[in-house]
């Protein structure tokens, strides 16, 4: 189909900035995207008849790597890993 | 505040009955890595390949410092290990629960639709019965219209009667008095001739009719002693 509505996987490389330029990236456009994000993820995974494990441990897997990345500057210092 | 120029209802999406929930989960291997990843790199690398790629970056990432091994990671996989081995331990357990809970939940819902769609038949049974005596509304109507009919007949036999009474009073009246009438005429005139003729009788007739009065009994019972 046209670029502006095929979901991101099926989007080549080299069409890859002109999909960007066609998506939304206004506060609500994000937020939309967002939100279908997250449904499509917790329809998939979550909101099923016998889920595992998997549902709730990505989630605390990607929260763990976000929030190392995001104090890896704090972590890294000398002074922190002396300290403990 | 109503967008009147929004159209409602346009998509063929209906919310009733809503899809049934998906049986299992996304597949997800080791609990963290999808599916979708293994099978993106299988036609370039084969099997191996994503365990190949993850046990390259781990060692860059440590080789390079950009995970740091510092007291964080000493905790995390002890939480980890303890995470693993309860979760392998007890998981199955959890899910036959949680599997019972939803198992109740779907019975009971499933036993109010039963029994509305038992009150439901029950109740077009009854409608068809109520249908089906209503066809017999003819007879009703007819009974009530035999009903009338008899107090109608009644009515006019009782009437019927009582004109016959008061006539049959009033001739008897009429017979009575004309009977009353002759009787007292009757009387009057037997009285009366009776008073004449009494007045009548002359002493000579008396002794006339005394004499031959004697002389016809003596005859007589000559003839009686005879016949005797």
């Amino acid at each position: 189909g046209p670029l502006a509505e095929r979901r991101l996987m099926d989007v080549r490389l080299g069409e890859l900035p002109t999909w960007l330029a066609t998506c939304d990236l206004s506060p609500q456009g994000l937020l939309g995207g967002v939100r279908k994000a997250w449904s499509s993820y917790y329809d998939k995974y979550i909101n099923v008849k016998r889920g595992g494990p998997a549902g709730i441990s990505m989630l605390l897997a990607g929260y763990c790597l976000l929030s190392y990345v995001w104090n890896y500057q704090h972590i890294s210092k000398i002074s922190f890993l002396v300290s403990v | 505040v109503l967008h009147t120029s929004r159209p409602l209802h346009t998509t063929q999406q209906c919310l009733a009955p809503l899809p049934p929930l998906p049986e299992k989960g996304g597949e997800v291997r080791y609990g963290l890595i999808p599916e979708e990843f293994f099978q993106f790199l299988y036609p370039k690398t084969g099997v191996t390949g994503p365990y190949m790629l993850g046990t390259g970056l781990v060692l860059y990432l440590l080789s390079k410092e950009i995970y740091v091994i510092n007291h964080e990671t000493v905790a995390a996989a002890c939480i980890l290990s303890v995470i693993i081995y309860g979760v392998k331990k007890y998981g199955s357990d959890v899910a036959a629960f949680a599997d019972k809970l939803n198992e109740e939940k779907v019975a009971k819902a499933l036993a109010v639709k039963n029994e509305a769609i038992k009150d439901l038949e029950t109740a077009i049974e009854q409608e068809k019965k109520e249908q089906w005596r209503v066809e017999g509304r003819n007879y009703l109507f007819d009974a009530k219209r035999n009903n009338i009919a008899m107090l109608l007949e009644t009515n006019y036999r009782e009437r019927l009667l009582t004109v016959y009474n008061e006539v049959k009073k009033r001739l008897d009246y009429q017979v009575a008095m004309q009977n009353l009438k002759r009787q007292k005429e009757q009387d009057h005139m037997i009285h009366w001739v009776e008073k004449n003729v009494v007045q009548s009788i002359t002493p000579q007739q008396q002794k006339e009719s005394i004499a031959k009065c004697i002389l016809d009994l003596k005859a007589l019972s000559k003839s009686a002693q005879a016949a005797v």
